[in-house]
This record gives C-alpha cells, sequence and structure tokens, in this order.
C-alpha cells in the first residue's frame, strides 16, 4: 500500500549501496590501486624523462665493466681493479656477510653472558652488566664505530712497536696480525672427516634421543659428538702426519712480515656491531629468563632435579622459546647496520656500491641491487629462524 | 580465689633479640649479595680486580688529567707534539669541546641568529615539560598546541625569510639543532602514519592489506642507509624534471618512512594483543569501525605497546646520526667535522668529542627510556600478568 509512490527498486538499492560493507571495500580497494598505479606511472614516466635528460643508459649490463677501484679487504677472492664492477660488489657482499656472521657470533655469547649477569646474585656483577647495557643500548651504534676507529685502534702503536700478544699474534695501528694457516698435501682429508664427524654426530645424538625414550638410560651423546667432530679430522691429520704449517708474522724493522692481517676497519665495525647488539641481546636474554614462571622451576625442585638439570632441561628450553623471535630480529638488525661500514672505511656492500655510483652514476641500478641483497638476506634469516621457531614452539594438546 | 599472681607466665612482650652479628646491618648485606657461594666470592674478587684495573684510568683521564679550558690545540698535546702538556700524559681534551661547544649545538647556523634557535628550543621546552607531567591539566589544548602550532612557529623561525628574519637554509643547520628537529619530525609523523599502517595490515580488504604489508616489510628489510641513499639520489628522479626540494626535506621523509614501518610493527603487536572480545563488545555496542577503533581498540592497544613505542623513538633518536653519512651534518657529524679542524688537532681530539658526542646521545635516550618505565607503572591498571 505505501509502497505505491515510492519506486521500491532505486531507493533500497542506492542506500544499501553506500551502507553495504562490502560494496564500500571494493570501492576503497578500487581507489587504492587506482591512486597507487597512477602514483607508480607518474614516477615511472618522470624517471624515464630524468634518464633521458641526463643522457643515461639504463641496465645492468655496466656491471661487466672494468671497475678501476681497489679494495682494501677482500679474504676470499682475488680482486683487483681490473676486475668486473660485478666482482667488487660479490667482494662487498662476501665482507657484509663475513662482519655480519662474526658478529652475530660473538654479540650472541656477549648477550648472553651479560643477560645472564643481570640476574646474578652477586651484586657487583649485575650492577657491572646493568651498566653495560644502559650505556651500549642508549648511543647510536655509529658513534660506537667511530669510538673504536678513531679513538682505540688510532692510538693504538705504529708497525715498529707492534703490542705482541699470546700465541704469535701482534697488534699495531694498522690492524690485528695473526698466525696465517697454510694447508699441505692432504690437508682436505681432515676437512672430509670434518664433515662426517658432523654427520655421525647427528646420528648419534638421535640414536641415543631414541634410546633414552625407549629405555630412559640416558647415553653420553654430546660428548661423543665433540669427541667426533674434533677427533675424526685429528686422526685423519695424524694418518697423512700433519701437513699444517702455521705462518707466523714476524716483527720486522719497519712491518711486520708472515701471517695475515685483520685491518682496523673490520676490527672496528666488529667491535663496535658486536658490542652494542650484546646489550640489546642481553636484554632479551634476561627478558626470557624472568618470563619462566618461578613454578616452573619450583616443580622442578620438587621432582628432584638438581638445580644445573633444572636450567638445562626446565629453564632453558622454555626462555628460549620466548627469546628466539627478538633474537632473530636483533641478527637482522646486526646484519643491517653493517652498512654503517663506510665509517670505518670497510669495503661492505654498501661502501662498495656507493664507489660504484660515484663512479658510473646508475643510481637506479645500485639501489635496486641494495634491496635484493638486503632483502634476500632479512628474508633468508626470518625463515631459518621462523623454522627454528616452529620447531621450538610450545605443542599445546 | 586469691588475687595472688602466682604464674610465672610472661604477662608483657619480650623486646625482639637483634639477630646475630652476620644476619644484619652490611656484614649480611655483603654475605648475601657479594660472597653467597664460593663461585660468587670468586666472580666477586675478579670483578673487584677488573674495576681497579680499568675505573682509576678511565677517572683519571675524564677528569683528573683533562685540560678544560685552553685557547688552542697546544693545552691537549704533549711537548713533543707541540704543545704544553708533559710526555706521556693523556687525557681528556674538554677544551676542544668547551672551545667548539655553539658549533655543536647549532652548526654553521649564523651567530648573530642563533637566538631564533634558543627561541625555539625555550618553547620546545616549555610546552613539552606540562605534556609530560600527568598532574598538568589542559592537555589537549597543550598537545594541539605542541604537535600543531608549534611546529609552524618553528619552522617559521627556523628557516626565516618572513617578518624580516633572515633566511637561513638548511644546509647552514647543524649540530645537536639538526638531531633534534629530524626526531621531533620522525616521531610525530611516524606515530599516525605507524597506526594508519598497522590498521591497514588488520584490515580485511585484501588490496589495503597486501600494500601495508608489502610497504612496512620491504623498509623493514633495507638498512637505513639505504632509504636516506634511496632519498637522496632517487627522489629526485622520481619528481617531474625541475622539481626539486630540500636535501634537509628529503632526510627528514626517509627518516619518517623507515621510523613508521616499525612503528607500525610495534602498534601491530598491541592490537593483536587485544581480546578478541574486546572487538565483539564494541560491535555489539552498534559502533562503527573509526569508533570502535578510536574508542575501544587504540587505547588499549597503545598502551600496551608504550615500552615498544619509546624502544622506536629511542632507536630513531639514535638513527638521525646517519644522515652524516649522506653528508649531513646532525651532532655526530658535526663533532666528526672539527677533529680536522687544524687548531685543535691532537691525538686526544677526536676521542674527546665522541665521548662528549655519546654522553650527549645517551642523556636523551636514557632518560627518554626512563620516562616510558615512568609512564608504563603508571598507566599499568593491573591487567598485566
Amino acid at each position: 500500500m505505501a509502497s505505491q509512490d515510492i519506486s521500491p527498486g532505486t531507493d533500497s538499492g542506492k542506500a544499501s549501496l553506500l551502507n553495504d560493507p562490502k560494496f564500500r571495500g571494493y570501492l576503497f580497494q578500487i581507489l587504492a590501486v587506482l591512486v597507487i598505479a597512477l602514483l607508480g606511472y607518474w614516477i615511472v614516466n618522470n624517471t624515464i624523462e630524468n634518464l633521458q635528460r641526463a643522457r643515461l643508459a639504463t641496465g645492468f649490463g655496466f656491471l661487466d665493466g672494468r671497475a678501476g677501484f681497489d679494495i682494501s679487504s677482500s679474504p676470499y677472492l682475488t680482486y683487483s681493479s681490473d676486475s668486473t664492477f660485478a666482482k667488487a660488489l660479490l667482494v662487498g657482499i662476501l665482507n657484509t656477510l663475513t662482519v655480519a656472521v662474526a658478529g652475530i657470533i660473538t654479540a650472541t655469547i656477549l648477550g648472553f653472558i651479560v643477560g645472564i649477569g643481570r640476574l646474578s646474585h652477586n651484586w657487583l656483577i649485575r650492577k657491572i652488566c646493568t651498566v653495560y647495557v644502559e650505556i651500549f643500548r642508549n648511543v647510536p651504534p655509529l658513534l660506537v664505530i667511530f669510538f673504536w676507529y678513531s679513538g682505540v685502534l688510532a692510538v693504538l702503536p705504529q708497525a715498529r712497536q707492534s703490542v705482541a700478544l699470546p700465541f704469535g699474534t701482534y697488534l699495531n695501528n694498522r690492524g690485528f696480525y695473526v698466525p696465517s694457516l697454510i694447508l699441505g698435501e692432504g690437508a682436505w682429508l681432515a676437512g672430509v672427516a670434518f664433515i662426517i664427524g658432523i654427520v655421525a654426530a647427528f646420528f648419534v645424538k638421535r640414536w641415543a634421543h631414541k634410546r633414552q625414550m625407549a629405555t630412559g638410560q640416558p647415553f653420553p651423546a654430546n660428548l661423543t659428538a665433540i669427541a667426533l667432530i674434533i677427533g675424526l679430522p685429528i686422526l685423519a691429520l695424524a694418518i697423512k702426519g700433519f701437513p699444517l704449517t702455521l705462518d707466523y708474522p714476524i716483527l720486522g724493522a719497519f712491518n711486520l712480515k708472515g701471517g695475515s692481517q685483520v685491518g682496523p676497519e673490520f676490527i672496528s665495525l666488529y667491535l663496535a656491531l658486536s658490542f652494542y647488539t650484546a646489550s640489546f641481546i642481553a636484554e632479551i636474554v634476561r627478558a626470557g629468563i624472568r618470563g619462566v614462571g618461578k613454578g616452573q622451576t619450583e616443580a622442578a625442585h620438587a621432582l628432584g632435579l638438581r638445580p644445573g638439570t633444572t636450567t638445562r632441561l626446565v629453564v632453558v628450553p622454555q626462555a628460549m622459546r620466548i627469546i628466539t623471535p627478538p633474537l632473530a630480529s636483533q641478527y637482522l638488525n646486526l646484519t643491517k647496520n653493517s652498512s654503517l661500514a663506510i665509517a670505518a672505511g670497510y669495503p661492505d656492500l654498501f661502501a662498495v656500491g656507493g664507489t660504484i655510483l660515484n663512479q658510473t652514476g646508475r643510481s637506479l641500478e645500485v639501489v635496486v641491487i641494495f634491496m635484493i641483497v638486503y632483502l634476500s638476506l632479512s628474508v633468508l634469516t626470518s625463515l631459518f629462524m621462523n623454522w627454528y621457531n616452529a620447531k621450538m614452539a610450545l605443542v599445546e594438546r | 580465689m586469691t588475687d595472688t599472681n602466682i604464674s610465672f607466665v610472661r604477662q608483657e612482650m619480650l623486646q625482639g633479640q637483634t639477630p646475630p652479628r652476620g644476619e644484619r646491618g652490611i656484614i649480611r648485606w655483603v654475605r648475601l649479595n657479594l660472597i653467597a657461594t664460593p663461585v660468587d666470592a670468586v666472580l666477586t674478587i675478579l670483578a673487584l680486580l677488573a674495576l681497579a684495573w680499568f675505573l682509576p684510568p678511565l677517572l683519571n683521564w675524564l677528569f683528573v688529567d683533562a685540560s678544560w679550558v685552553g685557547p688552542d690545540r697546544s693545552v691537549c698535546a704533549t711537548a713533543a707534539q707541540g704543545g704544553i702538556q708533559p710526555e706521556n700524559w693523556s687525557g681528556a681534551c674538554w677544551a676542544f669541546v668547551n672551545a667548539k661547544f655553539g658549533q655543536f649545538m647549532y652548526g654553521p647556523y649564523p651567530l648573530d641568529q642563533r637566538w631564533r634557535v634558543n627561541l625555539v628550543g625555550i618553547m620546545f621546552v616549555a610546552l613539552l615539560i606540562p605534556l609530560l607531567m600527568p598532574k598538568v591539566p589542559y592537555k589537549v589544548p597543550n598537545a594541539v598546541v605542541f604537535f600543531f602550532v608549534f611546529p609552524i612557529i618553528a619552522f617559521f623561525l627556523l628557516v626565516g625569510g618572513w617578518f624580516g628574519l633572515p633566511y637561513v637554509e638548511t644546509s647552514r643547520w647543524g649540530g645537536l639543532l639538526v638531531t633534534l628537529v629530524i626526531s621531533f619530525v620522525g616521531i610525530s609523523v611516524s606515530l599516525p602514519l605507524g597506526i594508519a599502517l598497522a590498521l591497514g595490515r588488520r584490515s580485511k580488504m585484501p588490496v589495503i592489506k597486501m600494500l601495508c604489508v608489502i610497504f612496512i616489510e620491504m623498509v623493514r628489510g633495507i638498512p637505513l642507509v639505504t632509504v636516506l641513499f634511496m632519498a637522496s639520489y632517487m627522489l629526485p628522479l622520481f619528481l617531474p624534471p625541475g622539481v626539486s626540494f630540500d636535501k634537509f626535506l628529503r632526510a627528514l621523509i626517509g627518516v619518517a618512512l623507515f621510523a613508521s614501518a616499525y612503528m607500525a610493527e610495534v602498534v601491530r603487536g598491541g592490537l593483536q594483543a587485544i581480546p578478541k572480545g574486546q572487538y565483539e563488545g564494541a560491535d555489539s555496542l552498534g559502533l562503527g569501525y573509526w569508533q570502535k577503533t578510536g574508542l575501544i581498540i587504540l587505547p588499549q592497544a597503545l598502551k600496551l605497546v608504550i615500552p615498544g613505542i619509546v624502544n622506536t623513538f629511542i632507536g630513531l633518536f639514535k638513527d638521525t646520526s646517519l644522515v652524516s653519512i649522506i653528508s649531513m651534518f646532525d651532532l655526530l657529524g658535526t663533532v666528526r667535522q672539527h677533529f680536522n679542524d687544524p687548531n685543535w688537532a691532537s691525538p686526544q681530539t677526536p676521542i674527546s668529542g665522541l665521548v662528549f658526542a655519546g654522553f650527549v646521545f645517551w642523556i636523551f635516550c636514557f632518560g627518554m627510556s626512563r620516562y616510558s618505565i615512568f609512564m608504563e607503572n603508571r598507566l599499568d591498571t593491573g591487567h598485566k600478568r
């Protein structure tokens, strides 16, 4: 009756369309896509026009050209200024990885020590660790790099007055000199033995776990694993009659001869990244250990576990579950912070790329390479950490 | 019954005996905190030895042997290096910091115009402190002035060119001024932008969600130096020919976008921690999306992640030092720039300058982290486990 003078189709349709969350959702999304597409079109257009105007060629063909600059540190590849840009970038990537891996290992060890120290019953240890954390957490990493580089390492004596350290190593303002290992005939056997040792250790651990699950009999799997991993290579070397010689650095009249040198750029970057990141890892470790409820420890004690066993079997596995995700992001941060190498003059990816950019003016390509490398590094790290995290995660009913 | 009390039950409480000497005062404290177990005792001794080895030289260098005032490098160099100090002298060169203090604060900002920076600084402090103190009333007008009116006034004061103030281009800014401007802008842009990105990432619209995820993950995957590098080399490529904007502004955009991606992840953590019942409760009250988000979800979510937000702020503040890599001079960059001043170059100059810069950064970051702990305790309404 009432619908006589109102055409029902138009009215209800209009009202429902504007108030329909589904329709509005589509509308917003289409608008967003349009805006992004227009923006992208505009940017691409401008870029092409700018490149044409500056008469800059594009494409990655320039990577085959002669680099023409030297790189101060290339431990894995032979690099000279006659090598290609691509090789220079590869050296940079390897250097980034070197400092990142070295930094991650040191930062983890130092961070765990300091983090556990912050929970110590010993007042003095606790305070020292707190001071360490509060100092390094609250200054920029760049400053820490400069501190090591121009504050500590540059003040070291000249090569002639090198500081002799244990194991035939020397320290001066040109870096840290260590004996280098020269592999003789048949040394490859040790490498093979090492790999076999790792594989064997893995199987021994699995078998030991299975046996303990089935029979309750523990087996010293860790000791066996260490014995296998260290013992097999030594055995292999003994068979070949120890084909290894150490080349010790020798203090000459003006410089050190022999051995291998670790430059001050690397040392300052490595120390700075380790010390800086360790302060964050310490906080993560502390939070992780405190995050395990007191009831867990008490229950373990009630079951008659000793304090050491309680820590190893009850507290640490649960704490690791809390620690792992933030630890992964700290590892990523360290890797990304290694791009500060440019401040210490260490030729990592970012520094090498910057040099290439200055020489060729290919800003677009260089930035694309940066993004690809850093993004894949972070994707790889997060994939590994996600796998580890899933393995460690709490399995609920 | 007689009243004679023959019981030998004590009528009044006995005074508590003092605990044995090993159980009170400093002895008890030392026993429990320093030498509870043999391992503890060994650790204490080792720590004391380390301190004895480390602290006296440090204090000597920092205070006792340091040279505090002087006209030029001679007060910071030994006789062999052309100075007045004895051989083997080693001490901080605070005279250098003293002489360059103005430069470290303002950079190459014109001397006769420094009052403008001071005025902005005074306004900043005068607006910030009441905002930080929970007891002071008028929070909303204060915040509006601080985040909307103050930046405009500060912009006109610092840049100049209007109202008879001489124009000061941003290449003449430097020192702590640049550090503070970048961090203030970065903080006030990254928080709203980060919240928007976090909401976008939790959105039910797949396109919006995907865009936000791509942006956040891309930015989080690359180092800030690369972002700054892009901002300074690529942004001019993306703009129409002839259009270019200030280098300082480009760095600001880079820092703000970078920080907002991290902020988005922190806020997302808070959003995920809100129980589903809160969302459903808001829905059942008939609240729309913005009402639900603004009135129910965000206040709880942001409160949960205050430590994370402040950590991002601290990270941003520290990251401002990276602009020196794209040749802009913040506090750290300015300090480093002055190492090469022939008037002051001495072996002690760099490390003294760095310790000073580190101290300034440390004060700001430490202050922020203490304030966040204070706010966390204040806002803790007991919902946390």
